[in-house]
C-alpha cells in the first residue's frame, strides 16, 4: 500500500470474520479505504465478497473482528452508519410493481429528504439514469442497464459519502457497464468513496485500489499496477504457436516452466527465470514439431496475477492439509 | 417517524392493489367464501331420504309411513318390497335410512301387542344419524299416543281426556334454530383472520424473496416504522372486509344484527392486533412464500378447530380447552356472535375484549422483538 496519501480513512476493518456454521465465509480480512477512493474487491463467486460488504453495511453481524465505517463501529453503531452509506445489492432490489417515479419517491420518503430537496434529487436521478421519458413506466419493464442505474440513483438519493456496490454490473451488457462506470467516476470525483465488489477482471482495472479475495481471505491488495508488477515474482511469457492445446502438454513438462495457461488464441507461460525458460520453450516446441509464431515477455495481466496468487494459495493450503494429516 | 410509516403504507397499498391475485384475495374471496360457506356450513338435517320397505301394506302401516313422509324431516325416496334393493340404496348413500314394516303389523297392533318397526340408519355420519333417530322416535311416539287414545275411545265408546305436560320450547336469539345464523357471523371472523394472516406474512416474505427488504434494511428506518407501515394497510383491509362480509351476511342471508356495529369494529381492531402479529411472526420464520403459506395454514386449522367455530369448546378434553385460551378466534367468535345474534354490549363482552387485547399485545410485542434489521 503506497504510503504517499494522507487522506482520511473512511472504511477500515481488522481481522473481520463471518462463520455460517462450520463454514468460514470470511476468514479474517483487514483493509482500509481512503476518502474518495474507488476500492475494488475482486474474487471468484463464494469468496466472501458479499458477506464482507453486508457486514460493512450493518446487515450482518461479524463473528469476530472489528471495523469502522464513516467513523462508526460496524457492530454497535450500525444505524449511524446507515445514514451515511448507499448500498446496491447484486440482485435488483427496487419494487417491480411500482413505477420509476414511485420507487424514487419511496426512497426519498424512507430517507426523509427535506421537502424542498425531493424534486431536485428526483430530477437528478431521472437525468442521471436517462429515465426522464420513462418516469411513469413500471420498473419491471425496464432493461437491465436502466434498472441498474435507477437502483444506483435510489441508493445515492440521500447523497451518502460512502457507496457500497455489490457486483453492480453482473448481467448487464458492456455498453451499460461502461456507462455505469462513468457514473461511478463522476461520484468518485465528487468525493464519494466507492467500495465495489466484482469478479470481472477488466472491471477491476477501473479501480484505484484492489483487494483480491479468495476463500474468505484477502490474499493481496494494492493498485492494479502494483499488483501486476510487485505481486508477481515470476515472469509471464506470451506465445502464439500451432496446436496450442497439444503444445501446452509439452511445455508443462519443462522444469523451467511453472504454469501454462491458454490465453486467447495463444498461451501464457509463467516461469521463475525467463532467461532460462525462453530457450527451453523454443527447443521443446521445435523438437515436438510445433510451429512457433511469437514468443515474448509481457507485463502480466490482472488475470495472470489472480491465477498465480490463487494457485500459490492452493499449493500452501494443500501442503498444510497434508502436513496436518 | 410518520413520514416513513406513510411512505411504506402508500407503497404497500399500491403493491397489493396492483397485483390482480391480491385484489382477488382482498375483494373477491371474502364475499365468495361467505356465500359458499353460508350455504354449505349448516348442521340442519332436513329432507332425509328414506327408503320405505312396507311388507304389511295395510291402512295402519300406510298411516305410519305417511307420518314419516308427511313431516319436513323425511322424503320417501322409494317404496319397495325388496330388502336388498333398499340396502343397496344405503350402500350407495342414495338413501340415509330404511324404514321397514314387517307383514302382520296391523293385525298385531290390533291384537294389543308391541310390534317392532325397524329403522336402519346410515351411521357413517354420526351427527346426521343421531338427528334421524331422534326425529323418527318423535314421530313414532306421536303415532303411539294417537293410537292409544283411539283404542281407548273405541273400547269405551266415549272420548277420553288425559292430563299431560306440554313442553313449550322457545329458542332465544335464533327462534327458528337456523344453524346459518350461528355460523355466518363465525365465518366473518374466520375470513378476517385468514386474509389478515396471509397478507401480512406474504407481504413481508415476498420482499425477502425479491431482495427488496435488504435495500430497506440498509436505510436508517426503525423496525417499528417498517412494521407499522406494513401492518396498517392490512388492518384497513381487515376493516373493509368486515364491512363487506357483514353486508353479505345481512343483505343476502338476512342474519339478524341486534348489537352495535361500532362495538363489532372495536372487537375486530383488537382481533387484528393478534392476527397481524401472528402474520408478522410467521414472516420472521419463513424465507419463501410457500413456507409462509404452509406455516399460515399450520396455524390456521388448529386455530379454527379450537375456537369453537364448529365444535363447542365445552365438549373438548380439558387440555384442548386450555389450549383454546390462546386462540384469538375463540374470543372474536364470542364477540361477533354476541353482537350479531344476542345484541349484547360491552358490559357483557368486556372480558373477551380484555383477553384479545392481552393476547394481541403479547403476540405483536413478541413478533416485533423477533424482527431484526439484519439478514
Amino acid at each position: 500500500m503506497p504510503a504517499a496519501s494522507t487522506a482520511e480513512i473512511v472504511v477500515e476493518v481488522q481481522n473481520l470474520e463471518k462463520h455460517f456454521g462450520a463454514f468460514k465465509a470470511v476468514a479474517g480480512v483487514s483493509f482500509a479505504v481512503r476518502r474518495g477512493e474507488i476500492f475494488g474487491f475482486l474474487g471468484p463467486n463464494g469468496a466472501g465478497k458479499s458477506t464482507t460488504i453486508r457486514m460493512l453495511c450493518g446487515l450482518l453481524a461479524p463473528t469476530a473482528g472489528s471495523g469502522r465505517v464513516a467513523g462508526f463501529d460496524i457492530v454497535r453503531e450500525t444505524e449511524q452508519i446507515k445514514t451515511r452509506i448507499g448500498y446496491m445489492s447484486q440482485k435488483f432490489s427496487l419494487y417491480d410493481e411500482l413505477t420509476v417515479e414511485e420507487n424514487i419517491d419511496f426512497y426519498s420518503g424512507i430517507y426523509r429528504l427535506p421537502r424542498e430537496k425531493k424534486a431536485a434529487r428526483k430530477d437528478w436521478v431521472l437525468t442521471m439514469a436517462g429515465l426522464q421519458a420513462h418516469r411513469r413506466t413500471r420498473t419491471s419493464t425496464l432493461s437491465g442497464g436502466w434498472k441498474q442505474r435507477l437502483a444506483l440513483g435510489c441508493a445515492v438519493l440521500h447523497e451518502p459519502p460512502i457507496l457500497f456496490l455489490d457486483e453492480p454490473t453482473s448481467g448487464v451488457d458492456p455498453i451499460s457497464r461502461r456507462q455505469f462506470w462513468d457514473l461511478i467516476y463522476t461520484l468518485s470525483g465528487q468525493g464519494v468513496t466507492v467500495f465495489v465488489t466484482t469478479h470481472y477482471m477488466e472491471e477491476s482495472e477501473y479501480c484505484d485500489r484492489l483487494g483480491i479475495v479468495y476463500r474468505g481471505e484477502l490474499i493481496a491488495s494494492g493498485t492494479p499496477r502494483a499488483l501486476k508488477t510487485e505481486h508477481m515474482a515470476e515472469a509471464v511469457l506470451e506465445l502464439d504457436c500451432a496446436q496450442p492445446n497439444e503444445a501446452m502438454a509439452v511445455l508443462e513438462r519443462l522444469p523451467e516452466v511453472k504454469e501454462v495457461a491458454v490465453f486467447g488464441k495463444g498461451l501464457h507461460v509463467v516461469a521463475a527465470d525467463p532467461a532460462a525458460a525462453e530457450p527451453a520453450i523454443r527447443a521443446a516446441l521445435a523438437a515436438g514439431g510445433f510451429r512457433l509464431d511469437r514468443l515474448e515477455r509481457i507485463v502480466p495481466t490482472l488475470e495472470d496475477v489472480f491465477v498465480s496468487l490463487i494457485e500459490a494459495r492452493d499449493r500452501t493450503a494443500g501442503a498444510q492439509q497434508e502436513f496436518s494429516r | 417517524m410518520w413520514e416513513r410509516i406513510l411512505t411504506i403504507l402508500r407503497k404497500e397499498f399500491r403493491s397489493v392493489l396492483r397485483d390482480p391475485r391480491m385484489r382477488l384475495v382482498i375483494l373477491g374471496l371474502p364475499v365468495i367464501q361467505t356465500l359458499i360457506f353460508g350455504y354449505a356450513v349448516t348442521l340442519d338435517v332436513r329432507h332425509v331420504r328414506l327408503a320405505v320397505v312396507d311388507h304389511d301394506g295395510t291402512p295402519a302401516s300406510r298411516a305410519l309411513v305417511a307420518r314419516f313422509t308427511g313431516s319436513a324431516y323425511f322424503d320417501a325416496l322409494t317404496h319397495t318390497q325388496d330388502d336388498d334393493a333398499a340396502r343397496r340404496l344405503v350402500d350407495s348413500a342414495d338413501a340415509s335410512a330404511i324404514l321397514q314394516i314387517n307383514a302382520g303389523y296391523e293385525q298385531n297392533l290390533r291384537g294389543g301387542r308391541t310390534v317392532p318397526v325397524q329403522l336402519l340408519v346410515d351411521g357413517a355420519d354420526s351427527n346426521t344419524a343421531r338427528f334421524v333417530v331422534n326425529y323418527a322416535a318423535q314421530i313414532t311416539a306421536a303415532a303411539n299416543t294417537e293410537f292409544v287414545l283411539e283404542q281407548v275411545q273405541r273400547r269405551t265408546g266415549r272420548s277420553v281426556t288425559t292430563g299431560r305436560a306440554d313442553l313449550q320450547p322457545r329458542a332465544w336469539f335464533n327462534a327458528d334454530l337456523e344453524s346459518r345464523n350461528f355460523y355466518v357471523p363465525g365465518i366473518i371472523a374466520m375470513l378476517i383472520m385468514l386474509v389478515s394472516l396471509m397478507l401480512t406474512s406474504m407481504a413481508i416474505v415476498r420482499e425477502k424473496e425479491a431482495g427488496t427488504i435488504e435495500q430497506i434494511m440498509v436505510t436508517p428506518i426503525r423496525p417499528v416504522e417498517f412494521i407499522l407501515g406494513k401492518c396498517a394497510p392490512f388492518a384497513v383491509i381487515g376493516f373493509v372486509n368486515t364491512a363487506m362480509v357483514s353486508a353479505v351476511a345481512l343483505l343476502w342471508f338476512h342474519i339478524p344484527f341486534r348489537g352495535s356495529f361500532a362495538l363489532l369494529l372495536g372487537g375486530v381492531a383488537l382481533f387484528l392486533l393478534s392476527t397481524l402479529g401472528i402474520g408478522l411472526f410467521i414472516s420472521t420464520v419463513s424465507r419463501t412464500q410457500q413456507q409462509a403459506m404452509m406455516t399460515t395454514f399450520f396455524f390456521f386449522f388448529p386455530a379454527m378447530l379450537f375456537s369453537g367455530f364448529i365444535f363447542p369448546i365445552a365438549n373438548m378434553p380439558v387440555g384442548f380447552q386450555w389450549l383454546s385460551l390462546v386462540d384469538p378466534l375463540r374470543y372474536m367468535l364470542v364477540i361477533i356472535r354476541g353482537v350479531f345474534l344476542k345484541g349484547v354490549g360491552f358490559d357483557v363482552l368486556w372480558t373477551q375484549f380484555a383477553a384479545l387485547l392481552a393476547l394481541g399485545l403479547g403476540v405483536m410485542g413478541f413478533a416485533v422483538t423477533r424482527f431484526h434489521k439484519t439478514l
